[in-house]
């Protein structure tokens, strides 16, 4: 009867966490196409995170969270109508998205209008958190154009000796953000570019652009463009047997790169705000473990493919927990102020201390970035072997 | 170097852009019909000889062919699903027809092949080889070689063969072809297998130098039916040549002036073109007696 007694009471105690409604996270992302492999990556990163947080029961008394998924499709207006569906009829607490800088400049408005906190975890045009509203309820955990190519320059000038950088960019915003940010990181420095050259995604042939460059005296190149365009590059610097050092955005990681661009995919030298390779972290132990608990295909860390996109999902889910936790409620303004709360947090990527600020909503900085190259078809930090 | 390079850029494309525009040229010599989607015929010859070479690991050259072979009776499933139909009512209803089966097309490959793009490394086709002091692909030499030889062929085969004097008997009037005993539907069939042929081979040609994903012959398609209008629809060497010379006009914009002018200057060239030659550089216009 005690027995009895005791398991009513447990459940009498249980009774409002199991009926509370989970809290949905939406994420819009590309999930076909040339950065399948991308969204794919923010998805697992995000589903550990949500499978840990919710096996400790989640947040704000018992809530779990659900992920909701919808294809972008790596178009600016089928983002726009994933978010309002997610916004609108799935009622996400969060939306997650933006593989594609132009999808996530697409998406901005909406959440900035309908206060729907939007987290970035990949797209890093500079104008995504920057986007003048006021207030703003765009965060991100992720690379930022304007401070990759600060360090871009860096980087060619201290590996390379580089003098006389060329712009080999993809012609879409993300190339825009890129050809001023690159800009200003030469100006600061009293450079100028060797020339700058656009270029379509579905460019079959980059020679003519490229030879443009190299008769400019180009002694390196600043590649911008996801995998498919980056790819086009490097074949067709190839196929002019010219070898620049390419020093580049970090396009190249969100696919098949070396299938798509041949042997010379290793010379591109590309950021990462991540790598599983090396000595790792107590939460990168965890968070490899729990990967290769979940998904068959990853057997180790060269299986994790993209890194960047798992390990700023997982942050950016974790950090995004504390601030509802913060927040006491699901309301977007609540939530908001619930990011800028957030005191430390121990993450994947770092040791998060103050993230976010109504002046800064970029939780990731150049302190924080991996250079990396392909071999064969594994991401690992310069130098480093298999 | 700037000018020669652009040239080999310039007639490696455009060959690709005469060999898909040469299939507008075909179906619409023979019926007055077109397959709109085009590029989609292009991404399906990729898509199967990928297949065959490098999943199945069978030789390229049979890979090729079957490839081909896929393309032609697709070409035949196009007219006889998207185009004949429409026409035996006397409407134009096949314009729309023939992209919405291309967009099915696209999207079975792309639940088929798979999201993401693939390479299609063929081992005699990578690296360069110097031509005139000039670091090129070996295919950028055998692209330009297949399209014009294609283009013979058609001419000769449409010239010198029953099949062909068929054809031009349709295409010259086809009541005059029905009496003398041709079957103008077989005849129209085979102008769109022919037409398909032409899109797959320009498919398999291009995805060593590019790579092989569900929507890369779109942009290949829009530019090669402004290759065709651009041409004269009504003149195979026409076509062909207007091919090479859009190639070129566009590899020489973006080499001399830059790549932000490629698009700009090279579809205006188009239109001023057209302004003052409304049938095409080499085309004539239809003269209807009435």
């Amino acid at each position: 009867m005690s027995r009895l007694l005791s398991f009513a009471l447990v459940l009498l105690v249980c009774a409002p966490a199991l009926g509370q409604e989970p809290i949905k996270i939406g994420l819009v992302t590309a999930l076909s196409g040339q950065s399948a492999r991308a969204g794919e990556a923010i998805t697992r990163g995000l589903t550990v995170a949500i499978d840990e947080l919710n096996a400790k029961g989640g947040v704000l008394k018992g809530r779990k969270f659900e992920l909701v998924r919808r294809d972008d499709e790596a178009t600016p207006a089928k983002g726009v109508t994933a978010a309002r569906e997610l916004v609108f009829k799935e009622k996400v607490a969060v939306l997650f998205g933006g593989l594609d800088t132009p999808v996530s400049l697409a998406i901005v408005p909406i959440m900035n209008q309908e206060k729907v906190p939007f987290m970035g975890p990949w797209a890093a045009g500079t104008p995504i958190t920057k986007n003048g509203a006021n207030p703003n309820f765009v965060f991100r955990v992720s690379a930022v154009d304007e401070i990759v190519n600060r360090a871009m320059l860096q980087y060619s000038q201290k590996t390379f000796n580089a003098k006389n950088c060329g712009m080999i960019l993809v012609n879409n915003p993300w190339g825009e953000s890129n050809e001023k940010g690159l800009m200003a990181a030469l100006g600061a420095k009293g450079m100028k570019p060797a020339g700058i050259e656009k270029f379509e995604a579905n460019d079959v042939d980059v020679v003519p652009h490229l030879t443009r460059l190299k008769s400019a005296g180009a002694d390196c190149l600043f590649l911008v463009g996801n995998v498919g365009p980056s790819a086009q590059v490097v074949k067709s610097l190839d196929r002019m047997g010219w070898k620049p050092p390419i020093v580049s955005h970090w396009g190249p990681a969100g696919g098949r790169f070396t299938e798509l661009a041949g042997p010379s995919a290793k010379d591109v030298h590309f950021v990462q705000t991540y790598s599983f390779f090396g000595k790792q972290s107590p939460v990168g132990e965890k968070v490899l473990k729990a990967l290769m608990a979940k998904y068959p295909d990853i057997k180790g860390p060269g299986d994790v493919t993209p890194a960047v996109g798992v390990a700023n999902a997982y942050d950016a889910m974790m950090l995004t927990a504390l601030a509802i936790q913060n927040a006491g409620s699901t309301s977007g303004p609540a939530i908001r102020e619930g990011y800028y709360k957030i005191a430390q947090y121990q993450g994947l990527i770092k040791n998060y201390t103050r993230p976010f600020s109504p002046e800064n909503h970029d939780a990731v900085n150049e302190n924080d970035y991996v250079w990396t190259q392909f071999i064969d078809n594994q991401i690992l930090p310069v130098g480093m072997k298999k | 170097m700037l000018v020669t390079s652009a040239l080999v850029s310039g007639i490696g494309l455009g060959s690709m852009y005469g060999l898909l525009a040469l299939g507008f040229y075909v179906t619409y010599a023979v019926s007055s019909t077109v397959n709109f989607a085009q590029g989609s015929s292009m991404m399906l010859g990729a898509v199967f000889a990928y297949t065959f070479a490098i999943t199945l690991g069978w030789p390229f050259w049979s890979a090729a062919l079957v490839a081909l072979a896929l393309c032609a009776f697709y070409g035949m499933i196009v007219e006889l699903v998207a185009v004949r139909p429409y026409v035996r009512r006397g409407s134009n209803a096949w314009l729309m027809a023939t992209v919405a089966l291309g967009i099915v097309a696209d999207n079975l490959v792309l639940f088929t092949f798979g999201k993401e793009p693939r390479g299609f490394v063929l081992p005699w086709a990578t690296g360069s080889i110097e031509v005139l002091g000039l670091r090129i692909s070996p295919l950028q030499a055998v692209i330009p070689a297949v399209g014009l030889g294609l283009a013979a062929a058609l001419h000769l085969v449409s010239r010198r063969t029953r099949i062909g004097s068929a054809l031009l008997a349709v295409v010259q009037n086809r009541d005059a072809a029905r009496l003398v005993g041709i079957n103008v539907p077989v005849a129209i069939s085979l102008a769109f297998a022919v037409s398909t042929v032409f899109a797959g081979a320009a498919g398999i040609l291009i995805a060593p130098l590019f790579n092989v994903h569900s929507d890369m012959g779109t942009f290949f398609g829009l530019k090669a039916f402004a290759v065709a209008i651009l041409g004269g629809i009504t003149s195979a060497w026409g076509v062909m040549l207007a091919g090479l010379l859009f190639g070129i006009v566009e590899a020489l914009i973006t080499a001399l002036l830059g790549s932000a002018y490629t698009q700009i200057l090279t579809f205006s060239l188009v239109i001023v073109a057209l302004a003052i030659a409304p049938n095409g550089i080499f085309g004539r216009a239809e003269v209807k007696k009435v």
